[in-house]
């Protein structure tokens, strides 16, 4: 059964306020209602009859084996119905540890007595309530026998990856950079230092998971959700058609939901193993470990100008960490391949492994701290060429892609500066650090980012339907994780079907429909949006065959001059006076609906000739207590480019959320690891600082117009990531500015602030 | 053994027959009496997504054990909306998109409602952002929720506003 959103009327009347109509308008969330009254059900929120509870028991030491496990005691506690172990564990039809393609990632499935990382799960407790089960785990009172962990990165074999990120190359040049450096009249050589950073969505990992009949019926979020089922029907030997996964909510992902982990099918196997119904959900604690991570980043970077500032050489370089059982390393280098123009540069790569869970995907994965340390390292160049940091970024603007030459599909960085400059009101900053200070005597600092991410595009298909009664119906199994999917979709569905928002049933959530690609890559309204446009434009072609053959209709021979769809109705382009309803086609040829199907991939015949990327500026005010080193992200201004705009009201709040992100990264978040026992210290929301609402006072994002005639028919760029990216430098860099001391470890620590 | 519990919960009477004292409020709501609003983001009162008001106070129910609470009146976010009509503030942040996944809203808006009955009308965002600073939100909507708070507490102390 499909998902569709049920809105509801309530007195305010329709449940979204509407502007106008469709793409370009900012239309308010049709989801807005559901989350605003507690009535938008996440997957923890499933209870169906009969459920069971499961607590998993997740390992304290980070390498070693299990010794043994006291799953007597555990049973023993009242209402706990089973414990599962590796001696227990139902079969699997395919080994965990199996790997047919780089992005199928091991997992932890009690397959046996191993321990490769804190925090990985070890034993599952199933009861008939939840105190039952997490007591019964606590029972558990496991022994080990442990052994030393590779915790950080000074540990362990450095050695050169095969590939990084998403198969990116390890090592890439363009031009002499050793020459470019020799020639150099200036040259900046530094090392930046990002911690491990956790997702730490405010909806844990969770699954309701119950076996009917020989299929399985799930409610878990996912990001991907074509990709989840196909995983779990590998695992369990089924039919994809065999599993049902519902996710119309997503409490957050970030790239945490993008591949299925290992607790969710551990759900899955509990709820075989007592034949009942299962739901498992994860503590806060028990993220930090099996669900991915950031890796941590060690980033060396060496530039060379001439006496004018302008680079003559940029070398890249980073050291990351991928777990010791599996391959993901950060490409923060990656980032210097677009963004500033130099005749000469390199990017390079080593890793070391450690006994951490498999770090993946973390929104602006790779961009995220590649762009703080090349922000920094422009800004120390820019100081040194004794320049404005602005205008220093405008001389070394980048007309052409630099790693590939390729001209740029369409670049609007100026009008993001210009805009940005002006809004925030750098003109007139000094340029020596140390010389502004507020009324209270806090040293006041200004910095400024490049903000950049890929305009990617995957495979996605999609449904669409009009109906006798002229209303639509569109199916795409898009994701909702917080960027507004129920809202865009339904927006681009509208408009590919000539129809106001609210004639179109827009169903999505849920893995029967077609694969809506992945909710990641910042390409999810781009890549399903696309398959939607496409969908629409076939049923409405069909219609349109329909009238032009049908001597009856006052299409008839519109032929050449063609059709358009607008209001549900289909005109004559050359004179929309002529045409008539599409359920008057419907119902003169006698059908009950039409159907067309649609598709879209990053394809095009002029895919590969142009570099695609969104654009930003961001610009950041901090104040610096001058006893004290607290930092305080006093005011924000970013102005961003990204292509056709599908929802002002929801990118904004993209925008917005992404340079939250940045402030976090240079001044809040960092997983602490003890390097003594590889465990995370501070696996909690208490002290894992994530910003909260006072610690960012004053943001605002401007929406740059950008028209893109190359990276889709719709024009579409990515929002969702982009944000951090500049973000985060920006503030290290007015920082500096405030301080005059230049940090290159992040988050910034307030005591490298006091001098 | 059983422990009897009497609560009135969004204005009706609950008697429950609890079988575990260590059942906390939070999962006594989601649990065992259907009211899956308030959210469980991470049981130990650090993210603040659990809040609902008790005796019109804001607690994190996640802390709170569901017996210490025996005759209160437990407002959650379900029972905030009366007869089909949505609450100023609930109003103001479909209005000022003062939330995106929406996992830590009802979280959130209990807490705003919790914040005006203790501090009045807040026209200052400075004290709204203070006061709001126990609920969390991930994907950074704190622009939006400072802007519907102030939003509705104009509306509720009868000064008008935009929402």
């Amino acid at each position: 059964m499909a998902e569709t959103l049920p809105i509801r009327e309530t007195a305010q009347g329709s449940a979204h306020a509407r502007h106008g109509s469709n793409i370009g308008q900012p239309v308010t969330r049709r989801d807005g209602e559901l989350k605003v009254t507690g009535a938008a059900r996440y997957a923890a929120d499933h209870r169906p009859p009969g459920l069971a509870y499961a607590a998993m028991a997740v390992s304290t030491v980070a390498r070693g084996r299990v010794a043994g496990l006291d799953v007597a005691a555990a049973k023993a506690h009242p209402g706990v119905i089973e414990v599962m172990t590796p001696a227990n564990r139902p079969a699997l039809a395919q080994d965990p540890d199996a790997k047919h393609h780089p992005f199928m990632f091991r997992m932890d499935l009690l397959q046996n007595d191993r321990v490769r990382y804190a925090n990985q799960p070890i034993a599952v407790v199933i009861a008939e309530t939840l105190e039952a089960a997490t007591e019964g785990a606590a029972l558990l009172a496991p022994r080990y026998e442990a052994e030393a962990p590779a915790a950080t990165l000074a540990d362990g074999e450095v050695f050169v990856p095969r590939a990084v990120g998403v198969g990116s190359p390890a090592d890439l040049a363009v031009g002499d950079v050793e020459a470019g450096i020799a020639g150099a009249v200036h040259r900046v050589m530094a090392t930046y230092d990002t911690p491990a950073q956790y997702h730490n969505a405010m909806e844990p990992h969770a699954i309701v998971a119950e076996w009917t009949g020989d299929g399985l019926s799930i409610d878990t979020p996912s990001q991907g959700l074509a990709m989840a089922r196909g995983r779990i029907a590998g695992l369990f030997g089924l039919k994809p058609e065999a599993v049902a996964i519902r996710s119309p909510f997503l409490g957050g992902g970030f790239g945490s939901k993008g591949m299925l982990s290992g607790p969710q099918v551990l759900g899955i196997l509990a709820a075989r193993l007592v034949g009942r119904p299962v739901k498992l959900v994860l503590s806060r604690a028990q993220m930090y470990g099996p669900v991915g991570h950031r890796a941590p980043t060690r980033q060396t970077l060496r530039l060379g100008a001439d006496g004018e500032g302008r680079l003559t050489a940029v070398h890249h370089h980073t050291r990351t960490a991928s777990s010791r059982f599996d391959d993901f390393f950060e490409a923060a280098s990656d980032v210097s391949h677009t963004v500033y123009a130099s005749p000469a540069i390199r990017t390079s790569y080593d890793a070391v492994r450690l006994d951490t869970g498999t770090p993946l995907f973390m929104r602006a994965p790779g961009e995220a701290p590649g762009s703080i340390a090349l922000e920094s390292a422009i800004d120390e160049m820019a100081a040194a060429c004794g320049m404005d940091p602005l205008a220093y970024r405008l001389l070394n603007y980048a007309e052409t892609e630099p790693m590939s030459g390729k001209p740029f599909s369409s670049k609007a960085l100026r009008a993001c500066y210009e805009e940005g400059a002006r809004r925030f009101g750098w003109e007139g900053r000094p340029l020596a650090p140390r010389t502004m200070r507020d009324e209270q005597g806090l040293l006041v600092g200004w910095g400024v980012g490049t903000a950049t991410f890929p305009a990617l595009m995957f495979e996605a298909q999609a449904r669409a339907v009009i109906r006798r009664d002229g209303r639509g119906i569109v199916e795409t199994g898009a994701h909702d994780m917080g960027q507004g999917a129920w809202t865009a979709f339904a927006q681009i569905a509208a408009d590919s079907l000539g129809l106001d928002i609210d004639a179109v049933d827009f169903r999505a959530g849920h893995s029967d429909l077609p694969d809506a690609g992945i909710a990641g890559g910042s390409a999810h309204t781009a890549t399903a949006g696309m398959a939607i446009h496409h969908a629409g434009a076939a049923v409405i072609a069909r219609l349109a065959e329909l009238a032009m053959g049908d001597e009856r209709s006052p299409l008839f021979g519109a032929g050449n001059a063609g059709v358009v769809a607008r209001g549900g109705r289909l005109l004559r382009r050359d004179d929309e006076t002529r045409g008539e309803t599409f359920s008057a086609i419907l119902d003169r040829a006698g059908l009950a609906e039409v159907e067309g199907k649609g598709s879209s991939s990053d394809g095009g015949p002029a895919a590969g000739d142009y570099a695609k990327h969104a654009h930003g500026a961001v610009f950041a005010e901090v104040k610096v207590d001058p006893d004290l080193g607290q930092v305080r992200a006093t005011r924000l201004v970013g102005a961003f480019a990204a292509g056709r705009i599908v929802n002002p009201h929801l990118v904004r709040s993209q925008y917005l959320g992404g340079m939250i992100w940045g402030v976090s990264f240079a001044l809040h978040e960092k997983a602490v690891v003890d390097p003594r026992t590889g465990r995370v210290l501070n696996a909690d929301l208490g002290e894992y600082h994530v910003p909260v609402n006072a610690d960012v006072p004053s943001l605002e994002a401007i929406l740059v117009a950008e028209e893109d005639p190359h990276v889709n028919a719709l024009g579409i760029k990515g929002v969702g990531e982009i944000g951090v990216t500049g973000s985060a430098g920006a503030v290290a860099n007015a920082v500096w500015h405030a301080t005059g001391v230049r940090v290159r470890q992040f988050p910034i620590p307030i005591e490298a602030l006091i001098v | 053994m059983t422990h009897s519990l009497t609560l009135t919960v969004n204005g009706e009477e609950k008697t429950v027959a609890l079988d575990d004292p260590r059942v906390t409020l939070l999962d006594l709501l989601r649990e065992r009496l259907g009211l899956t609003g308030a959210k469980k983001g991470c049981d130990r009162g650090q993210c603040g997504a659990c809040t609902v008001l008790v005796d019109g106070r804001r607690v994190n129910a996640c802390l709170t054990l569901a017996l210490t609470v025996d005759g209160s009146d437990v407002l959650t976010i379900e029972g905030v909306a009366r007869n089909g009509s949505l609450h100023p503030v609930q109003a103001a942040f479909i209005a000022h998109d003062g939330f995106q996944c929406g996992f830590c809203t009802p979280g959130q808006i209990m807490s705003a409602i919790g914040l005006m009955a203790e501090a009045g009308p807040l026209d200052d965002p400075e004290r709204i952002r203070e006061g709001l600073s126990g609920n969390l939100c991930r994907c950074g909507a704190y622009a939006g929720i400072t802007e519907a708070v102030r939003d509705a507490s104009k509306i509720l102390s009868g000064k008008g506003g935009a929402a």
